[in-house]
C-alpha cells in the first residue's frame, strides 16, 4: 500500500525531488512497473485540453467614472456584456456577437483582444440616479485599466464529448463545424488521454480549490461545472482565473461558420498521486474513453448515436459508420493539449506550482435534466391545414389557375396519378408561364423539387426550414409521399400569435 | 499542376476547352467550374511539361489562364492545429504529422473552399494566383 499526502509532495516540490510526468507517459509507466510501483515512483500527473469552450467568459470591474454612473446595459467593441450586477462591473461572454459585426466578431473576441493587449471600445448606458447621475459613457480601456479581469467559466473540461456526424443530404454548419453530407465526416472534441477528468474519473483529488492552469495563468477549480453529468461520464469544471497573467498561447478566440462565436480554453489539472488506486486511474489511454457518435442531422434534443467510438479510434484518422471509412477531424488540438500537460509538468518541477488537496469533492452519479417546458411543444399535425386541393400533374395551367382563384391556396401540391407528390406550383409561377407565353402543362411549369414537412415534426423544426429555403408554405406527406396537409407560415405565425 | 481558366460572357457559350484539349490532344483534368452570367472560372489540373501549349491554345481561344502556385494560404500563427480542415478536404491536402503537427499539402488543393469555412481560427484563405 502506498500512502502519501499532499503535504509529502508539495515538500517534494520545493526541495526540488518531485517527480512529475504526463499522462500520456503514465499510461507506459503503470504498464511497466504496475500501479503500485508507478505510484511510488511518480508524484504528480499531470494533465492538459486545448478546445473551444463556449461557456466561458469575464467579470470585469471598469473602476468609477467622474461622475459615476450605474451601468444598465454595456457594449465593449459593440459585444453586449451582462451588467446587471451593482454600477460598474460586467460579465463578458464568448459566445455574444457584435452588435454591427454579427458573427465574425464576439465576446470571445474581446477577451483574446484584451488578452493581446489591445484596448477595447466601451460603451455604457443609464438612466441615471443621485447617487449616479452621469447616462452615458464613451472610452477605450485596456486590461491594465481594468481593476480587475477575472475569467469565471461556467462550463469548461468535459470529462469527454460526443463525436458528430450528419445522415441529412446537406452540409450542416454547427458547433461541432462543418459536417458534410450523408455521414461525409466525423467531428469529436476532448484530449482523451490527457483529458483532466477522465484520469481521475471518481474525483479523488479534483474539486473546488484545485490549484490549476488556465490560459497560461495559474486558475482554480470553483467546483462543478453547469450540466454536470458525471454519472454518464460527462463531467464539467467551472473555472477562475486571472485574465491579466493569461496568454494568446492559451486563449483563442474562434468562429464557426453558421454557429457563432467560441473560445478556445487551455486548461490543465495536476493530479498528485497519493496511492495506487489514483496512479491506476491516471494510466488511462485514448483506447480507454468511449463516446459516441451522434447524429446531428436529426434536430432533436435527443439525437440517436451511431455508434460507441474510443478516442483511439478517433484519433485513427478514420472510423466506420455503416460499412464505409468516414475521415475524422479534432476540433480540439492535441499538440496543444500535449504542451499545457508538458508545462504544467515544467512549473512543478521548477517549484512555481504546488499541488492542492479540494475543499469540496465534486458530486457523483448526478445527470443534467433536460428543460421542463410547460407550454407544451407543438406539431406540425397540430396546425396544418388538413383541407387541401391538389392538382395532378397532368392538368393544364388554366386549370390550376382556376384552381388557385377558387381556393385562395396560393400553392397547389402537384401529384401523380398515384397521388403522390411530385411537385408544387404555385400563383407565382403561373403568372411566369403566362408572362412567358406559355400555356403547357402544370408539368411544364411546377417546381419539381419540393420542400416537405411530416406530420409528427415539431413546428420549430419546420419553421426553420421552411427558412432556409426561402418558401412561406410545404405540403405535408406521409411515408408513402401522399399529400395530407400543408403548413403555411401564416398557420405559424397564428401559433405563436396565439401565445404571446 | 493546377490552373485557373477564366474564361469570360462572350465566349462563355462556347465549348473551347472541349476544342483545346482536342486540337493539343492534352488532357485536362477539371476539380472545379463555377459559371455565372458575367463569367466563368474553371480549376483544373494540367501535365507541368505541356502547360504552355495548352495555355497558348486556350489563349488563343479568349480564355485567360493563370498557375495556382499557392491555392491555399495557411496562418501558422493563427492556427492552433486542431486538424478541422483534415476531415473535409476532397483531395487530402491536410493531414496531422506523428507529433500531431498539421502538414499541408498546398499542390493537391483544388480550392473547393470547404476548409475555410471549416476553420475556427481563419487560419486559411483561397491564394490570390499568379
Amino acid at each position: 500500500m502506498v500512502k502519501k499526502s499532499i503535504h509529502d509532495i508539495n515538500s517534494k516540490i520545493r526541495d526540488g525531488s518531485v517527480n512529475v510526468v504526463t499522462a500520456e507517459d503514465m499510461v507506459h509507466i503503470v504498464g511497466e512497473l504496475g500501479a503500485e510501483e508507478a505510484a511510488k515512483e511518480v508524484d504528480v500527473v499531470t494533465t492538459g485540453t486545448f478546445g473551444a469552450m463556449c461557456s466561458s467568459g469575464v467579470w470585469l470591474n471598469f473602476g468609477h467614472s467622474e461622475p459615476p454612473i450605474k451601468m444598465q446595459k454595456v457594449f465593449l467593441n459593440d459585444v453586449e456584456a451582462y451588467t446587471g450586477v451593482a454600477a460598474v462591473d460586467a460579465f463578458i461572454g464568448a459566445t455574444q456577437l457584435s452588435e454591427s459585426q454579427g458573427m465574425d466578431y464576439g465576446g470571445a473576441h474581446v477577451i483574446e483582444d484584451l488578452i493581446r493587449g489591445k484596448s477595447v471600445h466601451l460603451r455604457a448606458v443609464s438612466h441615471g440616479t443621485d447617487c449616479y447621475p452621469r447616462k452615458i459613457i464613451d472610452t477605450n480601456l485596456s486590461l491594465d485599466d481594468m481593476n480587475q479581469a477575472i475569467m469565471m467559466n461556467p462550463r469548461n473540461a468535459y470529462q469527454k464529448y460526443n463525436a458528430a456526424t450528419n445522415s441529412t443530404k446537406s452540409t450542416m454548419h454547427t458547433y461541432m463545424g462543418t459536417l458534410l453530407p450523408s455521414f461525409g465526416n466525423v467531428t469529436y472534441s476532448g484530449a482523451g488521454v490527457l483529458s483532466p477528468l477522465s484520469n481521475d474519473p471518481d474525483y479523488l483529488t479534483i474539486g473546488t480549490g484545485t490549484r490549476i492552469f488556465l490560459g497560461g495563468a495559474q486558475g482554480y477549480i470553483v467546483g462543478q461545472g453547469t450540466q454536470h453529468s458525471s454519472g454518464g461520464g460527462f463531467g464539467t469544471l467551472m473555472l477562475q482565473g486571472d485574465l491579466k497573467h493569461m496568454s494568446p498561447d492559451y486563449i483563442r478566440a474562434a468562429n464557426f461558420t453558421g454557429y457563432g462565436t467560441s473560445l478556445y480554453v487551455g486548461m490543465g489539472v495536476p493530479i498528485p498521486i497519493l496511492n495506487e488506486q489514483i496512479a491506476q486511474a491516471t494510466a488511462i489511454s485514448d483506447a480507454g474513453v468511449t463516446t459516441k457518435i451522434l447524429d446531428y442531422g436529426i434536430p432533436s434534443r435527443d439525437r440517436p448515436a451511431l455508434r460507441d467510438v474510443t478516442y483511439a479510434q478517433l484519433r485513427s484518422g478514420c472510423v466506420d459508420i455503416n460499412g464505409n471509412d468516414v475521415p475524422t477531424s479534432s476540433l480540439s488540438s492535441f499538440k496543444r493539449s500535449r504542451q499545457i500537460a508538458s508545462e504544467l509538468k515544467e512549473w512543478i518541477l521548477r517549484g512555481e506550482f504546488f499541488v492542492s488537496m479540494p475543499v469540496e469533492r465534486l458530486p457523483k452519479d448526478v445527470s443534467a435534466k433536460p428543460m421542463k417546458q410547460t407550454e407544451g411543444i407543438a406539431l406540425v399535425s397540430d396546425i396544418m391545414a388538413v383541407n387541401i386541393i391538389t392538382i395532378s400533374k397532368d392538368a393544364s395551367v388554366y386549370d390550376a389557375a382556376k384552381t388557385i382563384m377558387d381556393t385562395e391556396f396560393n400553392h397547389l401540391p402537384v401529384v401523380s396519378s398515384g397521388n403522390t407528390l411530385v411537385g408544387i406550383v404555385t400563383a407565382w409561377d403561373i403568372s411566369k408561364a403566362v408572362s412567358q407565353n406559355k400555356f403547357d402543362l402544370v408539368e411544364g411549369i411546377m417546381t419539381r423539387k419540393v420542400i416537405t414537412a411530416s406530420a409528427d415534426e415539431r413546428v420549430a423544426v419546420v419553421a426553420r426550414r421552411m427558412d432556409q429555403n426561402s418558401v412561406s408554405a410545404m405540403p405535408v406527406i406521409d411515408r408513402e409521399g401522399h399529400v395530407i396537409g400543408m403548413i403555411t407560415s401564416d398557420d405559424i405565425s397564428k401559433l405563436f400569435a396565439r401565445r404571446s | 499542376m493546377k490552373i485557373k481558366i477564366s474564361i469570360s460572357s462572350d465566349v462563355v457559350t462556347k465549348p473551347i476547352m472541349a476544342e483545346s484539349i482536342l486540337e493539343t490532344g492534352i488532357l485536362l483534368n477539371i476539380s472545379q467550374a463555377h459559371f455565372d452570367r458575367s463569367h466563368g472560372e474553371v480549376v483544373a489540373d494540367v501535365d507541368e511539361d505541356r502547360f504552355d501549349i495548352m495555355c497558348k491554345s486556350l489563349t488563343n481561344k479568349g480564355a485567360k489562364v493563370t498557375k495556382l502556385d499557392t491555392p491555399i494560404m495557411w496562418d501558422e500563427n493563427e492556427c492552433v492545429e486542431c486538424s478541422a480542415c483534415v476531415s473535409v478536404c476532397p483531395t487530402k491536402v491536410f493531414s496531422l504529422d506523428d507529433d500531431f503537427s498539421l502538414q499541408v499539402d498546398e499542390s493537391k488543393c483544388i480550392q473547393c473552399g470547404t476548409c475555410v469555412d471549416m476553420c475556427p481560427h481563419h487560419a486559411l484563405s483561397l491564394g490570390n494566383n499568379s
